[in-house]
């Protein structure tokens, strides 16, 4: 059973939870302005919004509602645009209009959503925050001019927003409809029921309805999103703990994390799109075991280590770079699941890089990735971690260049000999996201990149023509 | 005026075809496709599927009563595989089952034995085999064999641009019913409502009238609808005949990608002369034209390549050569431009090399060759009212070129990893169906007794804003208030014979048919007023829907009027009928006048590139757009802006990759990437041009959908620059599109074709 609102109406549901929370919507409950357009949380056409009820208040976020489970609605409140429309248009709906942001249509209601969900924020508003929330948004027809010039109407109309209270603002100020003053009371009446124990695990969904839409709908599914205990950021003496449920969002919201990383959002930003990093779990990237999952080139270069349980309950841990045997092979068994990630809280001498290309430089997967930790004292490499994605069957981790590194004089010497044993451990092969040769250079590129972008007065491009 | 539909899509009350209320008993449809490109079919085993519960029927080419074909220009193209294979993808059944989920675990329980056979996937390869849709078609002007001898510098060359999909969000489907008398309606999210009927009629074995095709709107077509969209209603129609049952078909994404064409890959040899004073004296090229497994609109666009060979450019000497070649690729089809983008491409290329060799701008050769009034194009056709010259030095003065390339020669020198790049890149579009009988269009217009107006015309609303524009034609002509209008679902029963929502032409060709039903009625209201007045009707005029006489304001207003009408029993119905004058084109000798009218414009690509990550920025896009009278500013200009981007997707990072089987490897939006909101132009700027606008163009305001696209070709060039400007040895090449892979290894080319950094360690 599914209890939750949806729009203003309490659904209670014996529908699989496997299901798409989109198909769900569109095709039980027959809320036909919720579009589809990809069915893999690549266009953004299908989203939703989910808010949580969390000490008292209501926290709303987009999510791609093709690829998200219909169990982790539970006790949740969603909303679709049939539950955002009222007798007149939302400032958003107004502003799309006014600038002809919409043709076709068929994308508008997902660009629609997304910017309800930016108004929802306990934050201020940008303008680079308005159009940030259409990230993983895809329109055709319009070339996007139009609907930035419809963002910046509505992060206009958003400059006096109580982000104490926005949900009270909103609805005063004609953007949500009222009921939303009465959804923390209706969802804190809802009893959330045991969590099924199914046997195959759902964090966000992000991946397995990708590429496994029926088997899930078909499998019982053990939910993971929502449990306390697996989520979470924190400090613990010198080291920083993160929950294997924990989303992309809550690093990229993380003031632990903002602090460790003084470039976490442009790193993170480069990481698929708000509605995915909205629900994708950094566990989800690591056990899928893609050799090109950005979080996983993120936290191999930390040194992480992983902390897996049982079903008896059995603990054990791993440094991440040994979780992989080979491609899609993983040291864990079918029993098994990630619990956290720990790392080592890097000193000032201590430095780290996150470098991705991709055909499409956002919301898209990389050619290459790669990040780096480094730390330098009196310009000897004290210690190196550098992490390469796309260039072999596993998440690499570079250990021969590592090696070669550490105890070296941080010259232009040293990296050009580096980057000469990098490619003696890759091997890259061709396909959609680039041919091997240009991996192998794109690769010693973006190491480079680490060093031109932590050690700016040393190394220059010129070294490598 | 905003665009009428803006408010229902905001609101998600639009309706699209999988958006339609299911009726009771619909059953679900999905086909089983091919699973390689080229093979015979020896055996397909159904018999799992068939004996799983919920699986109502699966349909084979056996189950067809009329004739398996549903090829538009020839009649080359099977609905079902009979006993050959000819693409990945190609339908092969379909599976009609009590849900899609039951239909998609039927599908996987269905096994096929095949023969394989070799497969064609590049047009050169199928050139040389003689594989070919069609004979070959020249278009020759002048005599080049002569004029190479008068030329100071020739350079040859070859140029490839892939294909391009169309990533309409809403994907492909249909909906049919079975009515009445052995009749079927049909929903389909189709460009082409007529061919969808006539193709049912034919594969169905019954007349054309007891077809009804209804179209209300397409979530994005781009030309990906104008043929393709015909295999999915003929197959949920043939399953309504057989099974009388309601069946609907919408497709998968995959599904889509795999088994529908695109547009077509070119590849391309070039030889261009010029005089010593940079006057194109004389070019040749041929086309190879990657038609894939069959014809659909092949043909076609073969000719708009040859008519737009040298787009805006006066050349005496012309003879350019197209062959479209039969590959195991999904049949290619229309989109957006139509075979004129891959023609321009192959002229700019020529330019650029020749300005590279010559160590000149590009723009001094555009400049010395732009098309002037009177100067014939290759198919004879003479350019006249020709705004070429003024929209190349508008768009040079008013974005201040010098200060523009100034601007870029400072920033590159002062920039070791970034580097700039910039090109010009005109467009000389003609307007019309190159197919001169397609030119014609009707419009039925309703006058009700209480003054409301229902309008259906042949068009097809699919984001492009035709709907309101049809609205403001109709205000216009009745003096009438939008409220009281309303544009018609597209239907074949209420406006027959139509031709596809394309070539830019939609809103003329259905807005002038409108216009004369509008002219029509009110000329009858008119004679109704001026008998009631007892004036003539001369003397009477319709402003703001009140009646005037003598211009004196009379107390008639539009619904009295009406009413007045009716119970004279006037006829308050009309049909209007359009066919463009003047246009026609002889294919024996290729000459004639195909184009009502050209447009014209002209536009600067500004980008930067990251020489470290091989990555890139548009800066700016600042273009000239002969709009003529514009009618519609936010519509035109998102017409404009979406075409740039669309553009710009084509030459940077769409690429189509099919392996060496004619798998397509870029099969989703996770492997095939189209612009997102980052990656489009910072600046995008839109001048009109000054002009009086042309008569055969709907209220003088010029077609607008396809011109756009091709000011994107501008990025291609921009970028090689920027990639010159950091590396001298790079040597120029004409591969579009330019991926952030071409860009890195461009970047880091040495001069003697040394192999590729780490390639040792591979070997």
């Amino acid at each position: 059973m599914t209890t939750f609102i949806l729009n203003n109406q309490l659904i209670q549901t014996d529908q699989p939870q496997g299901m798409t929370l989109l198909d769900f919507v569109r095709y039980h409950k027959h809320l036909v302005g919720t579009k589809i357009g990809c069915r893999e949380g690549d266009c953004g056409a299908c989203n939703l919004l989910m808010g949580e009820l969390i000490d008292g208040k209501m926290h709303y976020k987009s999510l791609t509602s093709c690829i998200t489970p219909l169990g982790n609605a539970q006790g949740k409140h969603i909303v679709s645009i049939e539950g955002l429309n009222m007798e007149k248009l939302t400032p958003y709906q107004q502003a799309m209009v006014d600038e002809s942001g919409s043709q076709c249509g068929i994308c508008t209601v997902g660009f629609i959503v997304s910017f309800a969900g930016e108004c929802l924020a306990y934050r201020p508003n940008s303008y680079e925050s308005v159009i940030g929330a259409i990230d993983g948004n895809i329109c055709r027809c319009t070339g996007y001019k139009s609907i930035e010039r419809a963002a910046k109407i509505v992060y206009n109309k958003l400059k006096n927003k109580d982000i104490a209270n926005p949900v009270a603002w909103l609805v005063q100020h004609g953007f949500i409809p009222e009921y939303f003053m009465d959804i923390p009371k209706k969802i804190s009446q809802i009893v959330v029921p045991t969590p099924l124990n199914g046997h195959v695990i759902v964090g966000g969904g992000t991946d397995l309805f990708v590429q496994k839409h029926d088997e899930i709908y078909e499998s019982s599914v053990n939910l993971i999103s929502d449990n306390k205990h697996l989520t979470g950021i924190r400090k613990e003496g010198g080291k920083c703990i993160i929950g294997a449920a924990t989303n992309a969002t809550q690093m990229l919201e993380s003031d632990i994390l903002n602090k460790i990383f003084p470039n976490l959002y442009a790193h993170l930003k480069l990481v698929s799109s708000t509605p995915i990093r909205n629900i994708g779990t950094v566990a989800g990237n690591f056990i899928n075991a893609s050799p090109i999952g950005d979080l996983t080139a993120f936290f191999i270069a930390l040194n992480s280590t992983i902390y897996l349980k049982n079903k008896s309950g059995n603990t054990r841990f791993l440094l991440l770079k040994d979780l992989y045997k080979g491609y899609k092979i993983l040291d864990k068994s079918e029993d098994e699941y990630i619990t956290h990630l720990s790392f080592d809280i890097p000193d000032s001498d201590t430095y780290f890089n996150f470098e991705k290309v991709s055909k499409r430089t956002y919301l898209d997967i990389a050619s290459v990735n790669t990040a780096i930790q480094i730390t330098v004292q009196n310009d000897y490499i004290e210690e190196v971690h550098i992490s390469a994605g796309g260039v072999a069957p596993i998440p690499k981790y570079l250990q021969q260049t590592c090696n070669y590194l550490t105890g070296k004089h941080l010259t232009e010497n040293t990296i050009s000999e580096a980057l000469e044993v990098m490619q003696s451990e890759v091997a890259p092969i061709s396909d959609a996201r680039g041919a091997k040769e240009y991996k192998r250079l794109l690769l010693r590129q973006l190491v480079f990149a680490h060093f031109m972008e932590l050690f700016p007065e040393k190394f220059e491009i010129a070294m490598l023509a | 005026m905003k665009n009428i539909d803006s408010i229902g899509h905001v609101r998600g009350e639009s309706i699209y075809l999988d958006d339609i209320p299911v009726r009771t008993g619909t059953l679900y449809a999905l086909v089983y496709d091919a699973p390689c490109a080229h093979a015979r079919i020896k055996n397909v085993d159904y018999s799992k599927a068939e004996a799983l519960p919920g699986l109502v029927r699966i349909l084979t080419h056996r189950d067809i009563v009329g004739e398996n074909e549903i090829g538009n220009i020839f009649q080359d193209e099977p609905l079902l595989a009979e006993d050959e294979i000819h693409f990945w993808g190609m339908p092969i059944a379909l599976i009609i089952a009590e849900s899609e989920y039951i239909a998609r675990q039927a599908k996987k329980l269905i096994s096929i034995e095949l023969e394989e056979l070799p497969v064609i996937t590049d047009p050169r390869e199928a050139r040389a085999k003689n594989k070919l849709i069609a004979p070959p078609r020249t278009f020759k002007m002048g005599d080049t064999n002569s004029a190479w001898a008068a030329c100071e510098y020739i350079f040859e060359g070859t140029t490839e641009t892939n294909g391009q999909e169309h990533l309409y969000i809403e994907t492909q489907g249909a909906y049919a019913y079975p009515t009445e008398h052995g009749s079927i309606r049909i929903s389909s999210s189709t460009q082409g409502p007529t061919q969808v009927q006539k193709a049912i009629a034919k594969v169905l074995g019954i007349p054309m009238h007891k077809v009804e095709v209804d179209v209300t709107r397409l979530g994005g077509g781009f030309g990906g609808k104008e043929d393709q969209a015909t295999a999915w209603g003929v197959l949920v129609a043939l399953a309504a005949q057989i099974l009388k049952k309601p069946i609907k078909y919408s497709l998968h994404r995959m599904d889509d990608m795999r088994m529908t064409g695109k547009r077509h890959p070119y590849s391309s040899d070039y030889k261009i002369g010029l005089s010593k004073d940079l006057k194109i004296l004389a070019y040749e090229a041929t086309f190879h034209q990657n038609a894939g497994a069959s014809a659909d609109l092949s043909p076609a666009v073969l000719e708009r390549t040859l008519f737009h060979a040298t787009n805006m450019y006066s050349v005496p000497n012309v003879e350019v050569t197209a062959y479209s070649c039969r590959t195991h690729l999904p049949p290619n089809t229309a989109f957006r431009g139509f075979g004129g983008p891959q023609g321009m491409f192959v002229m700019e290329a020529a330019i650029s090399r020749a300005a590279n060799e010559l160590g000149i701008a590009a723009r001094d050769i555009q400049a010395r060759n732009i098309l002037q009034e009177g100067d014939e194009f290759p198919y004879g056709q003479k350019a006249e009212k020709c705004h070429a010259q003024k929209v190349w030095n508008t768009t040079l003065k008013h974005y201040n070129i010098e200060e523009i390339e100034q601007e870029i020669a400072t920033f590159n020198s002062e920039n070791k990893y970034y580097k700039k790049g910039m090109a010009i890149m005109p467009v000389c579009f003609g307007i019309s169906f190159t197919n001169t009988p397609m030119n014609h269009a009707r419009a039925l217009v309703h006058i009700y007794q209480d003054g409301s107006v229902g309008i259906s015309t042949g068009g097809v609303e699919m984001g492009q804003g035709l709907n309101t524009k049809m609205v403001q034609v109709a205000m216009a002509e009745l003096s009438l208030s939008a409220q009281r209008i309303k544009i018609e679902t597209t239907n074949t029963t209420r406006v027959a014979n139509t031709s596809p929502s394309a070539a830019s032409a939609t809103a003329d060709l259905n807005g002038k048919a409108l216009e004369q039903a509008c002219k029509e009625l009110k000329k009858r209201l008119i004679e109704t007023a001026a008998k009631h007045l007892k004036s003539d009707n001369s003397n009477i005029t319709i402003e703001n829907e009140f009646v005037f006489n003598n211009n004196k304001k009379t107390d008639i207003d539009w619904e009295k009027l009406v009413q007045l009408a009716f119970l004279d029993r006037v006829c308050l119905t009309e049909n209007g009928h359009y066919a463009t004058p003047v246009i026609y084109f002889d294919k024996a000798k290729e000459k004639g006048h195909p184009f009502a009218y050209h447009v014209y414009g002209n536009s600067i690509t500004v980008v930067t590139v990251d020489c470290l990550r091989g990555r890139y920025e548009i800066d700016a896009v600042k273009l000239v757009h002969d709009f003529g009278k514009k009618m519609n500013t936010p519509i035109d200009d998102g017409q404009i802006e979406g075409g740039v981007v669309q553009g710009i997707g084509w030459m940077t990072m769409e690429e189509i990759l099919y392996n060496d089987k004619g798998k397509l490897l870029s099969n989703a939006l996770s492997t095939y990437k189209i612009p997102d909101i980052y990656s489009v132009p910072k600046e995008l700027i839109i001048k009109n041009l000054e002009t009086e606008g042309h008569p055969l163009a709907i209220r003088k305001s010029k077609a607008v959908g396809e011109p756009p696209l091709m000011y994107g070709i501008g990025a291609y060039f921009a970028i090689q620059n920027a990639v010159k400007a950091f590396n001298p040895n790079y040597t120029l090449k004409y591969d579009a599109p330019f991926t952030p892979e071409k860009v890195l290894m461009g970047l880091y080319e040495k001069v003697e074709k040394e192999a590729p950094v780490g390639a040792e360690i591979l070997n």
